[in-house]
């Protein structure tokens, strides 16, 4: 409100203190939300903590929740993420990073009106037809030259890729476009080309904001579920860095396909399978909760640079 | 920039470089093509699986029931149950949504509580999908039994899941709101409550929306979720209740995606894949007109 708020507030009236709760109650719905997943996740986790150690959970090379011999360490599917995240970044983010500096330094206002609407139709798209497309085009394509099993890290990690563009390219794109114009203008005065003032002086500049993009496209990748399970099989492996090629050909499997695995599964409501899937969603919310925070921070440092 | 390395690095000295045309031109049409490879590759698969439809897309499909015959399945209950999902999460975050954004843009005070929850509702936003399907699993499911997969769950669930997007783009509709519109309106004597009512949210509307709309076009895809609350894998019948059973397209994509039968493979799927997309579009079409129509009438 400006300091000429003439409003007369609803102290005096019933119906504008009614209405006034009403919508405060509304907004503070988000935080409920909020306290509701960290104790539906903690109440089940220390459940599942209480029966298997949280240093067996964290640093246990196995997972197996339903076939005997039981095992729930879950370095196997924070691998099987890594490899996820890993790969699509390799795809999304330089993609991302020349899409956003094409869109505001070089694009015309007619084009960026059709590429914009465009690329964030790729974010949109439901992530279950990507994981099909995954599965029954881009596998077969990839096949026909490379040694793939049926589910495998590859296709999974280009579709991954693919839905995350846009994530990039539009949250770098504000962070280019936000770069004052006496910076560009300085430059070309001393001779530089366009190229020099895109990659020298606008995308130092608006560092700080494409790393938060970076930041937030790769958590979406880590929490990306649909693609994974999918075409990406339900294998929980560890990475063998001494065979790279291995990691994107076979098949893996990440946090999320591993929820979605037991979720699907009939597991009893009290089973140690069931609790472990809690304890799973925990360490995935944690991982994503402080990558959104760090992204949000490094992006509010950011903006006060140029205001 | 890989075509840095491509292009040799002569200059020593500085770092502004040589002034290379050729690295100048060459660096617009890699940005270029890095922009468009995305979109090509979006459209190839959409070409891709437009054609394995053709065929199997047929009004034998829409009306039936899934069948282990390919040729006799159907995508019936699972299309009216994303419909009836969707009109339930309309009817859920569309007041929690817009209430919660007019709090925040109209009432707060600005102070450390408000950010606290702006903060919040945008951490919201970036919680995965499985998550919330934890939450209704925990929460729903569990603690208050309303039972496993039902059409109430999946409604709550899955609106809580889009409710700060809802927020979100409301909140950016409401503060384009002129705030000189605002104050006329307390000039003339109104309530605050007033004022929002005859005046801010008439003006917002459009924007508000589009939005709400756009989300559900999210929450129609949203698969994740109905996995880990119990949603089963077939459903038969057309819910008829809060408390039915359902299934919905995403999730009928994903049981059929799991046959081996090439004729599911590139047959039903592709068909029920282009049924979903078809929704999705119609929805986003309903925002963009929305949008367009609004826009059309502040420029007069």
């Amino acid at each position: 409100m400006s300091t000429t708020d003439l409003s007369r507030d609803g102290a005096r009236s019933v119906r504008g203190t009614a209405m006034r709760v009403l919508f405060a109650l509304c907004a503070f719905l988000s935080i409920l939300t909020t306290v509701a997943i960290v104790l539906t996740l903690l109440l089940d986790a220390v459940d599942f903590f209480a029966a298997v150690s949280p240093i067996e959970f964290l640093t246990g090379t196995k997972w197996s929740p339903t076939n005997e011999p039981v095992a729930f360490g879950v370095l196997p599917l924070v691998s099987g993420t890594l490899i996820i995240t890993f790969g699509s970044a390799a795809i999304a983010l330089p993609i991302g990073l020349l899409t956003a500096i094409y869109l505001s330094e070089y694009a015309s206002d007619r084009r960026r009106a059709f590429l914009k609407p465009a690329l964030e139709v790729l974010a949109s798209v439901p992530t279950v037809i990507y994981g099909y497309f995954a599965l029954v085009y881009v596998t077969p394509a990839l096949d026909t030259f490379l040694p793939l099993s049926t589910f495998n890290a590859l296709s999974a990690s280009i579709m991954v890729g693919i839905m995350i563009i846009p994530m990039v390219s539009s949250i770098s794109e504000d962070a280019m476009s936000a770069v004052p114009d006496s910076l560009r203008q300085a430059s070309y005065g001393l001779g530089a080309t366009k190229f020099t003032v895109s990659t020298s002086v606008v995308v130092p500049a608006a560092l700080s904001g494409i790393f938060s993009s970076f930041i937030l496209a790769l958590s979406r990748a880590i929490g990306e579920t649909m693609i994974v399970a999918i075409a990406a099989g339900q294998t929980p492996r560890m990475v063998d860095l001494t065979d790279p090629a291995g990691l994107f050909l076979d098949s893996i499997q990440t946090m999320t396909a591993a929820m979605v695995q037991i979720g699907a599964s009939d597991v009893v409501g009290q089973s140690t399978a069931y609790k472990g899937l809690f304890a799973v969603g925990l360490t995935l919310f944690a991982i994503t909760f402080v990558m959104n925070l760090v992204s949000e921070w490094v992006a509010s440092r950011y903006r006060e640079v140029y205001r | 920039m890989s075509v840095e390395t491509e292009n040799g690095e002569t200059d020593g000295e500085s770092t502004f470089g040589t002034v290379s045309r050729t690295r100048d031109v060459a660096f617009r049409y890699v940005a270029l093509a890095a922009t468009l490879v995305g979109i090509v590759s979006l459209a190839l698969l959409l070409a891709n699986v437009a054609v394995d439809a053709v065929g199997w897309l047929d009004w034998q499909f829409l009306t039936s029931p899934p069948h282990p015959s390919p040729f006799e399945a159907g995508i019936f209950p699972a299309l009216v149950g994303s419909i009836a999902l969707m009109l339930l999460i309309a009817l859920i975050t569309f007041p929690l949504g817009v209430g919660a954004a007019i709090y925040l843009e109209e009432y707060a005070s600005g102070g450390l509580l408000t950010r606290f929850i702006q903060i919040n509702i945008a951490n919201l936003a970036g919680v995965p999908s499985v998550v919330y399907g934890l939450l209704g699993l925990g929460l729903f499911v569990g603690l208050l039994n309303l039972g496993f997969g039902t059409l109430l769950v999946a409604g709550f669930t899955i609106s809580l899941l889009i409710l700060p997007i809802v927020i979100i783009t409301s909140q950016e509709a409401i503060r384009a709101v002129p705030d000189s519109q605002r104050q006329a309106s307390y000039g003339m004597g109104a309530t605050k409550w007033q004022t929002i009512r005859n005046v801010v949210l008439p003006r917002a509307m459009p924007g508000i929306l589009t939005g709400t709309i756009l989300a559900l076009g999210r929450a129609i895809g949203e698969t994740a979720p109905l996995i880990m609350i119990g949603a089963p894998t077939t459903v038969f019948g057309v819910p008829n209740s809060l408390f039915s059973k359902i299934s919905a397209m995403p999730m009928q994509i994903y049981t059929w995606a799991q046959y081996p039968e090439t004729e599911f493979q590139y047959g039903v799927v592709a068909a029920a894949a282009v049924t979903l997309l078809v929704v999705f579009l119609a929805i986003n079409s309903i925002a963009i007109l929305i949008r367009n129509k609004y826009q059309q009438r502040t420029e007069q």
